[in-house]
């Protein structure tokens, strides 16, 4: 088997994926061919139904695809089936997970929701709340590390899911409309963020969204439809699709065109 | 980090709601289990105050608690020359209504013969009866105080002595009098009804009569030798203590007692159900939370730990707020109830099993939630 290029951190081959059997059968993905590459910052865009979620929920090895195969920062994951029995384990150490409505635990304070990932990973009680109390430094609500989340507001919220994410240093951070819950001001601040943590950690962004104010922080737009890459999205390689004018090109888009 | 500890932390005030009302439940339980030690210990009391190795009783009887039973009083004294018999005493038994302080008093009249086997020997106020008649020693749940006078048939009794926790099997509280006493009490017609009998033409029957002879033995004799010798020899009934006690417990309240164990058996599955609805009551609400820690790859043993040691606590928590009320209730029930130490430790077992098997249901859905269930809104 041919090594992957380290930088291609996601590589999708011909994923499918079908829910119901027969005359009910849905045909969620279909023939999906995908590469991410560290450090890019990639949107899903697809009207609902498209397989968006269903896609995020497969590279989040959350939901096992029908066929093709998968490869996360380098090591086949799937192919035909899993071949790791320890997928949480996997996801843990290779993938963070920012939310919607931030999902943070409401019985744990800021500190402890990150804290609670790292030590989940192994880390040592004191480890982890160290780890915590960096990233929160980090993201500039340290100041706010004792408060429960239901005192937090939707930004700090929104940082300290992102704390949380990041807490093991993941290669790939999975998004599901991580700015649908914030105004536009705070929604660019935590995308500008997401895209620095990124790049300082060297991970990729994949980030479901309908947030046309935040289409310029993403490096490339990928649009589904009824389970299907549009033509041209798929390789990293591949030229640009031609955006509508609602999808303008980020500078960086502009810049590497 | 214990997250179980965190999320009951979180939500204190219902947690502890939660618990005191399975401690009112488990205290219900533990009263249950106490009432039926209690009618157990109560059964045995009285059996178990004269403390001695021997009932002999009415021929073909098995007094004088679980049958009737009426011998002559010289028997005492061939009993007492039996081979192995330190000492022996006649005894009688009879409930008795009395009128005390302008209300009913219902007490169980023993009457025995002082210096000899079948007086109390445990008094916690006053002094043994040593006049021959009119004295009383009353155990406490009568209400009678020391310097009280009690009437009882025609005569009128003063209490010089208390003993504790001395009741029959249907838990009246006991009177002790002198032999002569109670046999008055007992055999002693009212003028009205012996002149009634005098004009049927009966015969005086001798009062001089007991309901059993009680005896000790030597150290070194055998109780089923001696039980032997008095059946062979004067055609008594005879019962070891052992056999009295078995006696009592197997069939005078043995009704009572299954009917309260099984009450106590039924409040156990109720408890069981409802720990077990609170504990999955509390799992569903947690569902989100518990997709969260799955998405983020958490282990199900940290799932399970967070379920199960919530579950564990709700039941520690209950169970010994059940132990504290029932502890500061107990004395203030009408009968005896008995807690002991291995009957707690047996129901924090159950409770703990209970516990286990109730957050199963909980785990059960808990594995079941889809991670993915965190995502979205």
């Amino acid at each position: 088997m041919q090594p992957l290029a380290p930088d291609r951190v996601v590589l999708l081959e011909r994923i499918a994926k079908h829910f119901g059997e027969g005359e009910a059968r849905v045909n969620a993905l279909s023939e999906i061919d995908l590469e991410v590459r560290s450090g890019e910052v990639v949107a899903l865009l697809g009207p609902s139904g498209s397989g968006k979620t269903t896609l995020l929920n497969v590279i989040g090895c959350i939901v096992e695809p029908a066929s093709g195969r998968m490869h996360l920062d380098g090591e086949l994951v799937y192919d035909g089936r899993w071949l790791r029995g320890d997928l949480r384990r996997l996801r843990l150490e290779k993938i963070g997970f920012v939310f919607q409505f931030h999902n943070l635990l409401p019985f744990l304070d800021a500190t402890e929701n990150v804290a609670v990932a790292v030590e989940l990973a192994g880390h040592s009680p004191d480890a982890a709340r160290r780890r915590a109390i960096e990233l929160l430094d980090h993201l500039e609500v340290s100041h706010r590390r004792d408060a429960l989340p239901a005192r937090l507001s939707g930004g700090e919220a929104q940082r300290v899911a992102i704390a949380r994410a990041l807490a093991n240093g993941p290669r790939i951070i999975l998004a599901d409309e991580p700015t649908a819950a914030l105004d536009s001001k705070r929604a660019g601040i935590v995308m500008d963020l997401l895209r620095r943590l990124a790049a300082e950690q060297d991970a990729c962004i994949i980030a479901v969204t309908h947030d046309e104010k935040i289409f310029d922080r993403f490096d490339r737009i990928i649009h589904l439809r009824d389970g299907r890459l549009d033509s041209g999205a798929n390789g990293h390689d591949a030229p640009q699709p031609a955006l509508p004018s609602r999808f303008a090109p980020s500078p960086k888009d502009a810049a590497r065109a | 980090m214990n997250l179980a500890f965190r999320d009951v932390r979180h939500n204190l005030f219902r947690f502890v709601l939660t618990c005191l009302g399975l401690g009112l439940l488990l205290a219900v339980v533990l009263s249950m289990v106490g009432i039926y030690n209690g009618l157990v210990v109560d059964a045995l009391t009285i059996t178990r105050a004269p403390r001695v190795d021997v009932w002999l009783v009415e021929p073909g009887t098995k007094g004088p608690f679980a049958e009737a039973s009426r011998i002559p009083a010289e028997l005492r004294e061939a009993v007492a020359r039996l081979h192995g018999v330190a000492a022996a005493g006649g005894v009688t038994y009879q409930t008795a209504e009395a009128e005390f302080v302008g209300g009913s008093l219902r007490v169980y009249v023993v009457g025995f013969e002082p210096g000899r086997p079948g007086a109390p020997e445990d008094l916690v106020a006053g002094r043994p009866i040593v006049a021959s008649h009119y004295e009383l020693v009353a155990d406490r749940r009568t209400g009678l105080a020391l310097g009280d006078r009690l009437r009882l048939g025609r005569n009128r009794f003063e209490v010089v002595g208390l003993v504790e926790n001395h009741v029959n099997s249907g838990g009246d509280p006991a009177v002790y009098l002198t032999l002569r006493d109670a046999q008055t009490l007992q055999f002693d017609l009212a003028p009205p009804a012996a002149r009634v009998q005098r004009a049927r033409g009966a015969l005086p029957q001798s009062q001089d009569t007991l309901n059993a002879v009680v005896a000790r033995l030597h150290p070194d004799a055998s109780p089923e030798d001696v039980a032997r010798s008095a059946h062979g020899w004067k055609h008594l009934s005879t019962l070891t203590q052992a056999e009295q006690e078995t006696l009592l417990t197997k069939s005078v309240v043995d009704r009572a007692r299954r009917q309260i164990g099984l009450f106590m058996a039924i409040l156990l599955v109720v408890s069981a159900v409802v720990i077990a609805l609170i504990l999955y009551t509390m799992t569903m609400e947690k569902l989100r939370s518990i997709a969260t820690l799955k998405l983020i790859g958490a282990p199900d043993r940290t799932i399970i730990g967070l379920i199960v040691q919530q579950a564990l606590t709700l039941g520690g928590v209950g169970f010994g707020l059940g132990v504290l009320l029932v502890s500061v209730v107990k004395d203030h029930f009408p009968r005896r109830v008995v807690l002991e130490t291995e009957n707690a430790l047996v129901l924090a077992l159950i409770v703990a099993g209970v516990c286990i098997l109730s957050s199963g249901l909980g785990v059960r859905a808990a594995l079941a939630v889809d991670p993915s269930t965190a995502l979205g809104g």
